[in-house]
């Protein structure tokens, strides 16, 4: 029996780069998205380029507790999850709407947290698998530009690094992904620096370099590394009176 | 951001956008004006424009049907990932450029043509179906008997007939991922013609061309033809896994060279070693899918080795009546300004009845040039042979032809553009081109 992974936020580029790059390594893909026609395209290019199983199901991140019937209904227990929900939202909306903030921060922090904790669970009891989550170096310290958010990935990353703390001595992997900036619908028409921007094939192959390697924590572009170890390091009082 | 086509000049600051899906295109289109650009591989602006679309996320492969070879995707899958997926299968590209880092978009657009032809036609001839995305956002199926004219005037329309969302295209059955490869050492002009009409009969052929050698030597050429290799002509040890070729390495340019590294020099000693090394090679040998369709894919990026000025192509087709006076023509007036093409390339094509195509019973030249005053005052001489000489020009590799030359040479395309205006596709799809050659 082949290998599987399955991908929640499916129509994500990245989301969609990562598919490719597991089913070109033979793995079975479940694809999970709001609305699964959404996605309906994408596994039958899969089946049909890589001759895998690829089949789509409805996942909403907000829905925590429908998380345990749709994981009843996958096909198999997966032995990858990746996450790759994620929603920047407005950053001036999220400061001055409750309503729109609670949104960014459940669709990036408690969803993906809770349903890779469900996750976590049930490789606890089979004993092995590895789990992937999409965070985000704007979770390494918050800024005004985008604390928000930032603030939901801060939680996301604390999460997994929890889990993988917690099965450290198992065969349960657990890998953080901070991609930096990539171009991707999220990123669409800002203007970003070339050399510090990835594209989701990058990000792809980043990743499963990282499982196969058994990384933890990946920063696609190296250069991103050495970004956030300065922005990380900066005295508080220097970093407040900072625009980045 | 900015933007240019393969050759990296000219360049523009344009509006880029990538939609996901048909309705997000279709705001775009109804906007207009704009232009698809798929991989950006034409080399001038055919694919440029203030507001440019990419059609890269529209990268999906929908169904195959193993009976007939019918491959129906999305534009933006390029030749590369078809390779790579049917390959295995037993299944090639019937045409194919000599670039696989191509879309299915741009390869209907430019109806591209390769190796084979002379034996077996242009792209288009293998198109069953196009669905289009016309001027109000809507999608038309086009084929030859469905919106047939809409279907011609696509073929080579250099994508201003509107969008090509997705297309359904035939492969051929080959038995292994191997081609036999025959090598002819041509020592001038003459020599290399002769080679062609004698192996008329041969599935692919083409030829390097030296642009440096003058006199007695001039226009000698390495002449190679090639047949998909049967599974029986392969070594016994490779018999079992005919479809397995070793990796297509791929370095890549690290930066742009400086603008005085392709010299009448270097150009000179590149052309001569490269001959002399072939003159002596094996007359006939198995060579891999890769290296045999796309030498230049195995260097990524080699577009940077004419520095960041860039570089211009020149392609053009000389008919048959005409083309050793007019070859000969051309490659005196090279070599007398000094120019010198790095990388030429000779070929014969069969006869092509399509509507806007490029290609004509005849022989096609290839050259490019680096972006110098040099290569800009000779190419308006060899566009000026080429017409005298019954000749036409190749759009995809075009970045700097009059329009008056495009008028005079190729009166298919004022008719085109009349059915631009005419059917208001003028307002919605336009290039940096299209503009400039008045379509």
């Amino acid at each position: 029996m082949s290998a599987s992974i399955l991908i929640l936020g499916a129509r994500s580029d990245i989301a969609r780069a990562c598919a490719q790059e597991y089913a070109r390594h033979g793995y079975d893909v479940r694809l999970a998205a709001r609305d699964p026609a959404d996605v309906q395209a994408d596994a039958t290019d899969i089946a049909l380029r890589h001759g895998v199983s690829a089949t789509t199901h409805a996942f909403d991140a907000l829905q925590i507790e429908a998380f345990a019937a749709f994981a009843d209904r996958l096909p198999e227990l997966p032995d990858v999850v990746l996450c790759a929900v994620g929603f920047m939202g407005e950053q001036a909306g999220s400061q001055s709407d409750a309503r729109a903030a609670s949104v960014v921060l459940r669709s990036n922090f408690e969803g993906p947290a809770l349903f890779m904790g469900l996750m976590a669970e049930r490789f606890n009891a089979r004993s092995h698998g590895t789990l992937i989550g999409i965070s985000s170096v704007a979770g390494d310290r918050g800024r005004a530009s985008n604390y928000v958010y930032g603030a939901a990935k801060a939680g996301f990353t604390a999460f997994l690094s929890g889990l993988r703390n917690r099965f450290a001595r198992s065969a349960i992997k657990v890998i953080t992904v901070k991609p930096g900036f990539v171009a991707t619908r999220m990123t669409e028409g800002m203007d970003l620096n070339p050399r510090l921007t990835a594209s989701p094939e990058e990000v792809a192959q980043a990743i499963w370099q990282a499982q196969a390697k058994g990384r933890d924590v990946v920063y696609v572009k190296p250069i991103w590394k050495l970004v956030m170890t300065i922005i990380r390091t900066l005295p508080e009082f220097v970093f407040k009176r900072t625009r980045l | 951001m900015h933007l240019s086509g393969w050759g990296r000049f000219p360049s523009l600051e344009a509006r880029l956008s990538t939609p996901r899906d048909a309705a997000a295109l279709a705001a775009l289109v109804k906007d207009g004006p704009l232009i698809a650009r798929g991989m950006g591989r034409a080399y001038g602006d055919s694919a440029l424009a203030a507001h440019t679309v990419s059609m890269r996320r529209f990268n999906r492969m929908i169904a195959f049907d193993a009976q007939t070879g019918q491959l129906i995707a999305e534009a933006g899958v390029t030749l590369g990932e078809i390779v790579t997926a049917f390959l295995p299968r037993g299944w090639f590209l019937s045409v194919t450029p000599g670039t696989q880092f191509v879309s299915i978009g741009g390869a209907i657009a430019a109806d591209v043509h390769g190796k084979n032809h002379h034996s077996e036609g242009a792209f288009g001839r293998f198109v069953d179906w196009i669905d289009l995305m016309g001027a109000d956002g809507q999608i038309q199926r086009c084929s030859p008997d469905l919106n047939a004219d809409l279907f011609h005037w696509t073929l080579g329309g250099m994508g201003l007939t509107g969008i090509v969302v997705r297309a359904a295209i035939r492969l051929k059955p080959v038995e292994s991922g191997w081609i036999r490869q025959t090598t002819i050492a041509a020592p001038n002009l003459d020599a290399a013609l002769e080679a062609f009409e004698a192996t008329y009969s041969a599935t692919y052929s083409m030829a390097w061309i030296d642009c440096a050698a003058t006199g007695d030597r001039m226009g000698r050429s390495i002449v190679m033809n090639g047949e998909h290799a049967r599974r029986g002509e392969l070594p016994v040890d490779r018999r079992f896994t005919p479809f397995d070729t070793p990796q297509h390495g791929s370095p890549r340019v690290p930066l742009d060279f400086p603008g005085f590294a392709l010299n009448p020099l270097s150009v000179r000693l590149f052309n001569e070693a490269y001959y002399q090394r072939n003159r002596r090679k094996p007359t006939t040998g198995l060579e891999a899918w890769g290296p045999f369709f796309y030498p230049l894919d195995s260097l990524r990026d080699w577009n940077r080795i004419y520095g960041r000025k860039g570089f211009m192509q020149f392609q053009c087709v000389v008919p048959l009546e005409s083309h050793a006076e007019g070859l000969r023509t051309i490659l005196g007036a090279i070599s007398r300004s000094g120019a010198g093409s790095f990388l030429a390339v000779l070929k014969r094509f069969g006869a092509q009845d399509s509507r806007l195509s490029f290609p004509m019973e005849g022989y096609t030249l290839a050259l490019d040039f680096p972006m110098t005053d040099r290569s800009l005052a000779l190419l308006p001489e060899l566009d000026r042979i080429t017409a005298d000489h019954g000749g036409r020009f190749y759009l995809a590799k075009d970045s700097r032809m009059s329009a008056q030359t495009l008028r005079d040479t190729d009166p298919r395309w004022a008719e085109f553009a009349t059915m631009r205006r005419d059917s208001g596709l003028a307002g919605h799809f336009a290039s940096a081109q299209s503009e400039r050659l008045g379509l």
